[in-house]
């Protein structure tokens, strides 16, 4: 029986489904790995820095190039069309450079890695030590009720916050508060849950350091009387360039089953053009990423090949993939035990809560 | 007292890499360098207990398959987030092609 279509789902970290999903065995479980030979996935780990360099230098000058004529068509209806591609840049391609590095993955060199994280946590306003932590979490218990923090359409789903995202009212919202918080060097029940304590002076220093500029972007616009510095820096760019990364990142487990210990039937992969994979830098191959988090971006597409027997078919395009999701999370409004359940090849069993929880009763 | 235990043949470990070495109920990760030293630590990530003789060998560093934390395998200094707590590490000797650790 689906607990979750019997009684409301409590997703808070610090709650009565966090308790559950640790006495189901749900917690820091062991999950389905595909069965790839370790001398092939040594081959994939591999780090280098050439491809995230190149990607770094096309993104750094897509900045400059965007940003530039923006500010050379200030204030005219010309910079509009530019605004709305900087806007993508910098609210949502930074979602895929926070992610990568946040990983250690995307460079091979450390300090590179580092630094584009610290840049594109500032633009998506995700503070880095916070989402360091959360997203370590979002890998030991992906989707796991009471346990994920980084779960994106809670059931029953709610529709205007989901149509919010796409503007980044709700994410702008908590990310200000957050940084106030941890400006003043306090933290949520929930932080505690994840974040050691080692942790904090540099969350509160990094949060302080945000807010002063912040403060300082404001303080410029007011001085030359113009909004044009919060345009590009700021929350504003964060929230009218959000839409490209909700929309890719909805696509990775909308609608799919909670509590399950396996990748396939909780994340999708998702084929998507050139341009789209490279501002989301391949994180469409969503499954593989989870199933192997070490093996780099630009190495995915490989990944994915060696991986084919053992995985569902992937979505053709967004758009296949929204056929899908738009569907589920509306009827999740009404049924919330209600999920998309995928299809594995034939011969393949998943590994779903019900075995996880036989497992642990077997176990006493 | 020194406790000299047989790990694997010298060439069990490929140049840069790790391998798993499971003895009297604990388990232990065996590292050839790049220059070609053996190294031993215990074998489950600090953080999460994830088995490191599935993760990468970079130079030095050993690369946690979980959430990529990173230790240097020479002294078992844990490399920052999410790792922070440093592994243990073992002396190892070469003996007639033979690695070996010391448990003791």
């Amino acid at each position: 029986m689906n607990v979750a279509a019997t009684m409301p789902r409590d997703y808070s970290l610090i709650g009565r489904d966090s308790r559950r999903a640790e006495e189901l065995g749900l917690a820091s479980a062991e999950w389905y790995k595909a069965p790839i030979a370790r001398k092939r996935l040594k081959e994939l780990m591999q780090r280098s820095d050439e491809a995230a360099i190149r990607d770094t230098i096309l993104w750094i000058a897509a900045f400059l190039v965007t940003g530039g004529l923006a500010i050379t068509f200030w204030p005219g209806w010309w910079s509009l069309p530019f605004f709305l591609a900087y806007g993508v840049l910098y609210g949502s391609s930074s979602d895929s450079r926070w992610h990568e590095c946040g990983h250690g993955t995307a460079f091979r060199t450390r300090w590179m890695n580092d630094a584009v994280y610290q840049v594109a946590c500032f633009m998506i306003m995700r503070e880095p030590t916070v989402w360091r932590w959360s997203h370590a979490r979002h890998h030991t218990d992906t989707i796991i009720v009471g346990r994920d923090p980084e779960i994106a359409v809670m059931r029953p789903t709610q529709i205007a916050k989901v149509i919010l995202s796409f503007i980044a009212v709700p994410q702008v919202w908590a990310a200000t508060r957050s940084i106030l918080r941890h400006a003043m060097g306090r933290m949520t029940a929930e932080e505690e849950t994840f974040i050691p304590d080692m942790e904090r002076p540099k969350l509160f220093l990094t949060a302080r350091i945000w807010l002063a500029i912040h403060l300082g972007v404001i303080a410029l616009a007011i001085m030359t009387g113009s909004i044009l510095p919060m345009l590009l820096v700021g929350p504003l760019p964060t929230m009218y360039g959000a839409w490209l990364h909700v929309m890719t990142g909805l696509t990775q487990h909308a609608g799919l089953a909670e509590d399950v210990l396996d990748h396939r039937l909780n994340s999708r992969t998702v084929y998507m053009n050139p341009v789209l994979r490279f501002l989301y830098w391949n994180m469409n191959y969503h499954i593989e990423h989870h199933m192997f988090p070490m093996v780099p971006y630009h190495a995915l597409p490989k990944l994915h090949e060696e991986l084919k027997p053992w995985m569902p078919k992937p979505y053709a395009s967004c758009f296949a993939a929204y056929r899908e999701i738009i569907p589920a999370i509306l009827r999740q409004m009404r049924d919330p035990g209600w999920y998309v359940k995928r299809k594995l090849p034939d011969g393949l069993e998943p590994v779903d809560m019900m075995t996880r929880a036989s497992i642990a009763a077997a176990r006493g | 007292m020194p406790h000299w235990v047989e790990a694997c043949d010298r060439d069990d470990v490929e140049p840069e890499d790790v391998i798993r070495f499971d003895h009297d109920g604990r388990t232990f990760a065996i590292y050839r360098a790049p220059d070609d030293r053996y190294y031993a630590t215990e074998g489950l990530c600090t953080h999460e207990e994830a088995h490191l003789a599935d993760g990468l060998v970079m130079d030095h560093i050993i690369e946690c398959p979980k959430h990529n934390g990173r230790f240097d395998y020479r002294t078992g200094a844990a490399q920052g987030a999410p790792v922070c707590i440093n592994l243990k590490t073992y002396p190892v000797k070469l003996e007639a092609g033979k690695v070996m650790i010391d448990l003791a």
